[in-house]
């Protein structure tokens, strides 16, 4: 059994056990914390650092979904310098990819659009790198779009350790990295694909969608991580 | 000495463009001409989308018919689909593009072409607008105004959105309509209905001031080409293709839009990036044809509504070739909307849920078409197996009127270009011949662009002699 530690963020007292994440004791105690990569009912890589806190006492801005709960800690989400931070990281997504939301059929429903209005991104700072990238919908149910992938690794982590196909994963390094299907395969050639459907349902944006559907359709099920996770902890 | 004027860009159009007028050494005119200087490339950068996203990918092309692209966007999709929709998706439509034609036809007419109308084609520049209209008779200001306003909020309560909606989809509608919204709507009309009248009779009492500009504005002879129904009435959504010459013969019936691409063709001509289609068998430039409000009531027997059919009447013992009539023709069409949507409303199962057909892609290539405010709307989408878009072509409203507009525009200078001196109401002439056509030059060449009016002698050296700048 944990121990159960005491801390402060944003000057208030919470408390927690000490294998929580600082995101997940915000979140219990209703603290905004923006993410991304982070998904409740996946492993946490830290990769989108949107969560970025300040810790008094450590120099570095420190990813919430990672850092662990400690006895005495002072956090704090809400200073400008992580207001800057965050912004950043947005404009940075919007001027890497493709995203032109009015025609995206995940408009009104992507969470880095929610994310992009909630943190105040009303402009991009940065020129628009507008790469050329594929559309694959080799797939006789899903569409990839690499023009709206951010790359938050959601559809690998939950390939691999929900529904255990691991038809997902990473291709290439740095401005060139994309996700695949099986040996960089078309999706509807990879023979490990089961067609679940779970990829599409995590992706954040529009990358990952169901095929056929209009502008502004794609609503995503996301509730569907928890209860299973749930019920595998329940059976162990 | 031969000299050019330069009219660049012309005012109170949507979109960008510029006339050259090239003058003999006697100083008449010797050559006139309508440029579109722009090019957006929308057919190039919609390769290789998912083709559901086309309907609103395609709106985009215009803020002002969106609806239009909208519709004939999402037809082409149920050709792919290789469905037919249900009955109720097809009238919702048909009310939303009625909506739009409203809206936009009093956005022409009050907005742009009136200002011209009720103050006169050499009226003082600075009053030459809306405001000056609003100052001198704001009922038609307001009429205007309100005209606009009702078929945008139609819009609004079907589609959700005033200028791009997304309800329209491959296979139908993305949602019923429910039974207050249809209540809010039919409640709109007779105030529609009554304004558009009421116009309709302003116009006809000041029409006789422009009788020299109704003569100008029809020397040239062409064609004409739009939807009919099997009624031989006005069809805005679906019906068959017709062309008329100027006579008034039939010159080709019941016209599938499918196969547009055996009678009609385009012309690149050197001094514009907007392609002149015409007619195949007729060749170019005899081929050449009207689309539009002028186009299509000259082509149908009846509108199929009872007030506009009456409008019609007096329209009809007008010469049917001048392109000044478009404005009257507009102010018909905008009548017929309203009547017709209330009759849309009204038919029993307007109200069903049965909106959408689902299906997969059942064919590689679709062409939709619909009736936009300026015309007849051709687009056509090429497929791969995985339903992404291998090759889209469009044929734009104004695109069809091109040819007519630059050889208008040459008409119209000899007629009123006198001199190499240019004044103001010589100049706006010019322009207003373009502005009946009401172009739509963000649609055609897929350009936007904000405009001020520029006029320049320019002597054959390329020297600039004389300067006018609004
Ligand atoms: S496809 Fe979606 S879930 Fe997968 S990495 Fe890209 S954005 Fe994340
Ligand atoms: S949510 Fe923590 S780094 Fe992405």
């Amino acid at each position: 059994m944990s121990r159960v530690v005491t801390l402060k963020i944003n000057d208030q007292d919470v408390s927690g056990r000490e294998d929580e994440t600082i995101l997940e004791l915000a979140r219990e105690n209703g603290i905004f914390v923006p993410t991304l990569c982070h998904l409740e009912g996946l492993s946490d890589i830290g990769a989108c650092r949107l969560c970025l806190i300040e810790i008094k006492g450590v120099p570095k801005l420190m990813p919430a979904c990672v850092v662990r709960a400690q006895e005495g800690m002072e956090v704090y989400t809400e200073s400008e310098r992580l207001k800057k931070y965050r912004r950043m990281v947005i404009e940075l997504l919007f001027v890497e990819g493709n995203h032109v939301c009015s025609v995206c059929v995940s408009n009104g429903h992507c969470e880095l659009q929610y994310l992009a209005q909630k943190l105040g991104v009303d402009h991009i700072r940065l020129e628009y790198r507008s790469p050329k990238r594929e559309v694959d919908a080799s797939h006789e149910r899903f569409v990839l779009d690499h023009n709206r992938c951010i790359l938050c690794t959601r559809c690998v982590r939950v390939c691999g350790e929900v529904e255990g196909a691991h038809t997902w994963d990473l291709l290439g390094r740095g401005i060139q990295s994309r996700v695949i299907t099986d040996l960089n395969q078309p999706w509807g050639d990879a023979e490990s694909c089961t067609s679940c459907g779970k990829c599409v349902q995590v992706c954040p944006t529009g990358a990952l969608t169901a095929k056929g559907k209009a502008v502004g359709e794609m609503t995503k099920h996301q509730g569907f991580l928890t209860t299973l996770a749930l019920m595998r902890e329940n059976d162990r | 000495m031969t000299q050019q004027i330069l009219i660049d860009p012309v005012t109170r159009i949507e979109g960008h463009a510029k006339i050259t007028i090239q003058l003999n050494d006697a100083g008449d005119v010797e050559d006139a001409h309508f440029h579109v200087t722009q090019l957006r490339g929308f057919e190039k950068f919609c390769e290789g989308r998912p083709f559901h996203e086309m309907p609103s990918l395609m709106a985009r092309i215009c803020g002002i018919c969106p609806v239009s692209h909208l519709v004939a966007s999402a037809k082409a999709c149920d050709a792919l689909l290789a469905v037919t929709i249900p009955p109720t998706a097809a009238n919702l439509r048909r009310v939303l593009n009625l909506a739009q034609i409203a809206q936009s036809h009093a956005l022409s007419f009050f907005y742009l072409s009136s200002p011209d109308l009720l103050l006169g084609m050499d009226a003082d520049i600075e009053k030459r607008n809306l405001f000056g209209v609003a100052q001198m008779q704001p009922q038609l200001a307001r009429d205007g105004v309100r005209l606009r306003q009702m078929g945008q909020q139609i819009i609004e309560l079907l589609g959700g959105k005033r200028i791009h909606p997304a309800w329209v989809v491959p296979g139908g509608v993305s949602e019923p309509l429910s039974s207050e919204k249809r209540d809010r709507i039919l409640a709109m009309l007779p105030e529609g209905i009554e304004i558009s009248a009421r116009t309709l009779d302003w116009f006809k009492s000041v029409m006789e001031n422009y009788a020299d500009e109704i003569l100008a504005f029809s020397s040239l002879k062409t064609m004409f080409l739009g939807l009919t129904n099997e009624h031989d009435e006005l069809e805005m959504y679906d019906g068959l293709l017709r062309i008329m010459d100027a006579d008034g013969r039939i010159v080709a019936d019941g016209l599938n839009p499918d196969d547009y691409e055996q009678f009609i063709t385009e012309k690149v001509e050197p001094w514009t990036y907007l392609k002149s289609p015409f007619y195949k068998p007729l060749g170019y430039p005899a081929g050449i044809y009207r689309v539009g409000p002028l186009a299509r009531l000259n082509l149908v027997k009846s509108c199929g509504t009872p007030r506009a059919d009456e409008a019609l009447g007096y329209f009809r013992t007008l010469d049917s070739q001048s392109s000044f009539h478009y404005h009257y023709a507009r102010l018909i069409e905008i009548l017929y909307c309203f009547e017709k949507i209330d009759e849309l409303l009204h038919t029993p199962d307007i109200l069903s849920d049965r909106v959408r057909a689902h299906a997969e892609p059942n064919s590689e290539q679709g062409v939709g078409t619909s009736e936009a405010p300026r015309g007849t709307l051709l687009h056509h989408y090429q497929i791969d197996q995985n339903g992404l878009i291998t090759r889209a072509n469009l044929i734009i409203a104004t695109g069809h009127n091109n040819y007519a507009m630059d050889r208008s525009v040459m008409q119209v200078a000899k007629r009123y270009v006198k001199s190499a001196h240019l004044t103001e109401g010589m100049l706006n002439r010019v322009e207003a011949v373009i502005r009946t056509f009401d172009p739509c030059l963000s649609c055609s060449t897929h350009a936007v662009g904000q405009m001020a009016l520029q006029i320049q002698l320019i002597a054959p050296d390329g020297g600039v002699i004389e300067e006018v700048k609004r």
